[in-house]
């Protein structure tokens, strides 16, 4: 087992860096300059150095080189000083800086995290405590009145795209009755009940939103897997000793139902840290995918290919992670 | 042909060859329950019967009935309504449902109806030219990397790289960078239906290509196939005659949730402001539009929403449908 993660994690190197240069070469050959926006006043020649000081002068190689550098070197000594205080960061080394701030493009992202966990998170781990319960009974009374709205709510949360739902929320919940704000305040601090009520109750629709879809997923893939379970040999001599259908269901069924199921909700935690780039968008969260909206269309190279590769260094560590733990969880695979 | 292609109804016979010789008379004298029985049913094609399973699943025909109403509408529809879409009419700006404009008109005056017409005519063709684009690329990634084994390991490497790529920022970068060269080459409108289309098309071949090369090694080590091989038959001869039908429905199932997350997306870039033009409409333009006069006129949201969503649940729904009617082992249970 410490081999096969080894050697996945071996394999993870290439993976990555072919990423990085797919994401880097695509922004490189985009047709955008970062000085169109300037005044028209601005003589050439001076465009010509604020471009060389951006980073441009060089060619496409150093470039790469320079961010690679950057972003696995530099920046990681920099994290660890501000986690840590040691004194670990290069001196005068330069970092990734976004052209829209002059910041760097890290700090950025520390800034944005904490809003985007803090919903999408909890939408996420919502999302599986409700889609649990639901797909463990749709499998266990397959075809009954609750699978089948079970089957429907999940087609609805498969079918229609959170742009929708989220606007009906807000026409529904705020225009209509009036009773939940529209736009989530980031700087609302939570410091009494009162206003831990208000955070509550800007947080309900994004959350909602969000954990339908999560809700969606996972409970069509407990379903499956309970359905698969079900059926098994172990299960009719488990209720053949003379086992209580509850320790049946939940104790041998369940157990061995959540092993795919684990793996899956490991591949989408991916997703959270990528926020959700449409429903950040519908209720004005500023959070990681808003950021990146902005980045984008403010044509800032620097964050958006740090932010977009930090998404696929997420997605390739949560792969992995997924690989291992159905080895760990089921003895049956083990990959050596 | 497999033995998925048997058609149900004809008697299968007890025991290959169907005579037993009798040994005291020499003669080959039929016992009753193994002789050949001409079929008693009419011989009935595979498809007959994945129509009559698809058939029993109500929400798949209720599905299918509502996407091909939907088609028509979009594609029809103009002939019998006959406003432009772009037409402005002033004095009816911002009025609700009324006999001149039955889902009103919007802050302009163009009326409603005719931009959802032609709003759905953009996204359903986006919806089934990406899902061609990336069908036909998944298969043949698939079919190659299933069928040449020293194919196999980089062309499942690229579709695990393609997995790993972050899909909907990457989406948004392309159109971002590449729309202003495509709408000079092709004009605005073809341009970035261009583009959107390939953009689609590239990010969403992967899960195709994995499930049809699964299904192409299967294949490829049967017997038919040896025997097909036997005779001579090329390798192109193979793939597309002994392989490729065997492989159909797979990519039929892939091919309706491919127009489904088409039509999502689609409508997902234009609502991040990112796909068509304004006075191009799409049906996630429409939504985007009305989110800023969502105070005043709600019901605006409405419409272009559950567009998209019923003609995805629609077709969530047939896919539903064809992944059972497909599957030999639940037809005809």
């Amino acid at each position: 087992m410490l081999t096969y993660t080894l050697r996945r994690l071996v394999l993870a190197v290439p993976t990555l860096i072919a990423i990085s240069f797919i994401i880097f070469l695509l922004l490189d050959l985009a047709p955008g300059d970062p000085t169109a926006q300037l005044p028209l006043t601005i003589p050439p020649e001076v465009r010509q150095q604020i471009r060389e000081s951006l980073g441009l002068g060089e060619p496409v190689h150093v470039r790469y080189l320079l961010w690679l550098k950057q972003f696995f070197l530099t920046e990681p000594r920099f994290a660890l000083e501000a986690i840590t205080g040691w004194d670990v960061a290069p001196e005068g080394a330069s970092r990734v800086i976004s052209w829209q701030t002059r910041a760097p493009v890290m700090d950025l992202v520390i800034q944005r995290l904490p809003q985007t966990l803090w919903v999408v998170g909890l939408a996420y781990v919502l999302g599986v405590i409700i889609a649990l319960p639901i797909g463990v009974i749709s499998a266990y009374r397959q075809y009954s009145a609750f699978d089948q709205v079970g089957t429907f709510v999940s087609m609805i949360g498969f079918s229609v795209p959170p742009f929708f739902t989220g606007v009906l929320a807000i026409v529904i919940f705020s225009v209509q009755l009036g009773w939940l704000p529209s736009i989530y305040d980031t700087t609302h601090r939570v410091f009494d009940w009162d206003s831990f009520l208000y955070q509550l109750q800007q947080m309900i629709m994004p959350v909602m939103v969000l954990a339908l879809q999560t809700t969606a997923q996972i409970s069509r893939f407990m379903r499956a897997s309970m359905l698969d379970n079900l059926n098994q040999d172990y299960v009719r001599t488990a209720r053949a000793k003379g086992l209580g259908e509850r320790d049946v269901v939940l104790t041998h069924v369940l157990r061995n139902s959540m092993i795919p199921v684990v793996t899956v909700i490991a591949l989408g935690v991916p997703g959270i840290f990528g926020g959700a780039i449409i429903t950040e968008q519908v209720f004005k969260v500023n959070g990681i995918g808003q950021l990146l909206i902005t980045a984008i269309q403010a044509n800032d190279v620097p964050l958006v290919q740090t932010l977009t590769f930090i998404f696929a260094v997420l997605i390739v560590l949560f792969n992995l992670i997924a690989d291992v733990l159905y080895g760990l969880l089921d003895p049956r695979i083990r990959y050596d | 042909m497999t033995d998925r292609d048997q058609p149900e109804g004809f008697p299968v016979h007890p025991a290959p060859g169907g005579r037993v010789p009798d040994i005291e008379t020499g003669g080959a004298v039929p016992v009753d329950f193994v002789q050949d029985r001409p079929p008693e049913a009419p011989p009935r094609s595979q498809w007959v019967d994945v129509w009559r399973q698809f058939r029993s699943h109500k929400g798949a025909v209720a599905g299918a009935a509502f996407f091909i109403f939907i088609v028509l509408a979009v594609m029809l529809g103009p002939l019998i309504w006959t406003i432009d879409p772009t037409y402005i009419d002033i004095r009816a700006r911002n009025t609700g449902p009324s006999l001149a404009h039955p889902f009103g008109a919007d802050q302009l005056g163009r009326d409603m109806l005719a931009r959802m017409m032609a709003g759905g005519r953009t996204s359903v063709a986006v919806g089934m030219t990406a899902m061609l684009l990336a069908l036909s690329l998944g298969t043949l990634i698939g079919v190659l990397a299933g069928f040449f084994r020293s194919l196999d390991g980089p062309l499942m490497r690229l579709t695990d790289l393609f997995l790993a790529l972050p899909l909907l920022p990457l989406l948004l970068v392309m159109v971002m960078l590449f729309r202003q060269t495509l709408a000079t080459n092709f004009g605005p409108e073809t341009g970035i239906f261009i583009l959107i289309v390939v953009a689609i098309g590239l990010t969403s071949w992967m899960p195709t290509a994995r499930i049809v090369r699964g299904d192409v090694l299967a294949i490829k080590e049967r017997e038919f196939v040896l025997a097909a091989r036997s005779i001579g038959t090329t390798n192109s001869r193979l793939i597309g005659r002994h392989i490729l039908p065997n492989v159909l429905s797979p990519i039929m199932v892939s091919a309706t949730l491919g127009i489904a997350n088409a039509i999502i997306t689609e409508s997902a870039l234009s609502f991040l402001g990112l796909g068509f033009p304004p006075d191009f409409p799409t049906w996630g333009r429409l939504l985007y539009d009305a989110t800023d006069y969502l105070q005043q006129y709600p019901e605006r949201v409405f419409w272009p929403g559950l567009a998209i969503s019923l003609t995805v649940l629609s077709v969530n729904y047939i896919g539903d449908g064809l992944r059972d009617a497909l599957d030999p082992r639940i037809r005809g249970r």
